[in-house]
């Protein structure tokens, strides 16, 4: 019994999205990443929780190979990770990231934020381009500060630009990392509703956060991470009341009860 | 007081130090650019090359460079670089020889510039899915160059002083006539201050205008 449902998880079904494989990392003699084995099917929420330096952001940015890794294997959609030039350049336009920094571009305008990509590649044209990304900014919420620069505004507008910069793109998937820990307490929120929405609508969504509100509501996978491993995977619920491991009961109990 | 000064054609000189300037300026940019993507690229020949002709042609004294460019690549290559006459051949190649030489620096000033961009900015370039050029044209580069209008108009500055060094192969310029008006006149002290103001005449309101454009163009985080 147990033998036919390893087989079975060891086939990759169309409905995986992204499916990392034995994946090591190590940053000098630090294991970030050991043996890590995860799976997201198309539409699926998934967030990623842990201590800090679990390994959790480096997993994030492994996927879309802002790391490297040093053994196992990433494959988005069927097609493995290019290690680099124009096939990797073409793999990230459909993997969307939004980064605790915001990571705007500081000389351009808000508007011109979410056209680039379009303009340069997806070699949209400049009209559409421009309707486009005006349409993401007025779902985000943020479309009267179209012509402003990321510095004249808060950090959750910010944030929710960002989020509108990669959707542009039309992701096949989008990745957050730690997108709210920059954030004042109050503006939290706003980003964390436009996430809940993508959610809703059924975007595929890798989210390393601390907000565990969020990961009670929205995903539908929590995986946490402790010193470089997958430590238990399960549905939220189970998760946040019933943890299997010791490490997650210990994490729990640290940021839970006060 | 100045009657020392009839007879001579100032403007012509200073004209002629212009031309030299904007040209090598604009070649040194151009190039000087060019070596910095080398500098920060993927590429492990190309970071070699851009090194290794930073490193070689800002340590040369730039009278060896003008020189050579006379001596070596015209007299002992040929190389006329396109004209029939001596005059214009020695202005030309005064301006191939600053422009090698300048570019060393512009690529420095614009290698610390790009140092100034947060990685962020790049790495949110590279996940929308721009290709190493984009990243460095759309995101990286604009940035930069915008924090080192201040390095860079030093860079100009001390080009514009520079290219004084013409004057060693006889690029009509203004240093080779003031050493032929000092030459001829007995006013020492005054020549020399009429040229040292007209230096300044062109190098305070480059350094001035640019100070105001590095403020006017410097991104805000």
């Amino acid at each position: 019994m147990t033998e036919v449902s390893v087989t079975k998880d060891a086939v990759p079904t169309a409905d995986d999205l992204v499916v990392l494989k034995n994946v090591n990392k190590h940053f000098g003699a630090l294991h970030v990443l050991q043996d890590i084995d995860l799976t997201i099917a198309r539409g699926e929420v998934v967030v990623v929780i842990g201590p800090s330096g679990s390994g959790k952001s480096t997993l994030c940015r492994a996927i879309n190979r802002l790391e490297s890794i040093e053994s196992g294997s990433i494959t988005i959609d069927g097609k493995p990770l290019p290690e680099e030039g124009k096939a990797l350049a073409r793999l990230r336009a459909d993997v969307g990231m939004v980064f605790q920094s915001f990571n705007l571009f500081a000389h351009k305008t808000v508007l011109e934020n979410v056209m680039l990509g379009q303009l340069k590649v997806r070699k949209a044209d400049k009209k559409a381009a421009e309707d486009k990304a005006r349409a993401l900014l007025d779902r985000v919420g943020v479309a009267a500060q179209a012509d402003k620069y990321p510095a004249q505004l808060s950090g959750g507008q910010q944030q929710r630009v960002a989020i509108a910069r990669a959707l542009a793109m039309d992701p096949k998937v989008m990745l957050f990392d730690e997108p709210t820990s920059a954030l004042d307490p109050e503006m939290i929120n706003e980003v964390l509703e436009v996430m809940q929405q993508l959610a809703r609508d059924g975007m595929t969504m890798v989210v390393v956060t601390h907000e565990m509100g969020f990961a009670r509501s929205a995903a539908n996978r929590v995986v946490f991470m402790a010193d470089g491993r997958i430590v238990e995977e399960a549905v939220p619920d189970q998760f946040f009341s019933n943890p299997r491991s010791d490490r997650a009961k210990d994490f729990l109990s640290k940021i839970l009860h006060h | 007081m100045f009657d020392f000064l009839e007879g001579y054609n100032l403007w012509e000189a200073f004209w002629t130090t212009v031309q030299l300037t904007v040209l090598s300026a604009l070649g040194s940019l151009i190039w000087g650019t060019l070596l910095a993507a080398m500098r920060v690229g993927p590429v492990p020949l190309m970071r070699g090359f851009g090194t290794a002709y930073v490193n070689i042609v800002r340590n040369i004294p730039l009278t060896v460079i003008i020189l050579f460019t006379s001596l070596g690549l015209n007299q002992t290559f040929g190389a006329t670089l396109g004209s029939s006459q001596i005059e214009s051949t020695n202005f030309r190649l005064a301006v191939l020889g600053f422009i090698a030489y300048t570019s060393a620096f512009v690529c420095e000033a614009l290698r610390s510039g790009i140092n100034t961009v947060p990685v962020g900015q790049a790495e949110a370039a590279r996940a929308l899915g721009l290709n190493f050029t984009q990243v460095l044209t759309l995101v990286v580069l604009p940035q930069a160059f915008r924090s080192v209008v201040g390095p860079l108009a030093n860079v100009l500055i001390a080009l514009t002083k520079n290219t004084t060094v013409a004057a060693a192969i006889g690029v009509a310029e203004a240093a080779l006539l003031m050493k032929e008006m000092i030459e001829n006149e007995a006013q020492l002290v005054l020549i020399s201050a009429v040229f040292a103001f007209g230096f300044v005449c062109l190098t305070l309101p480059t350094g001035l205008i640019l100070g105001w454009v590095s403020k006017k163009v410097a991104v805000k985080r």
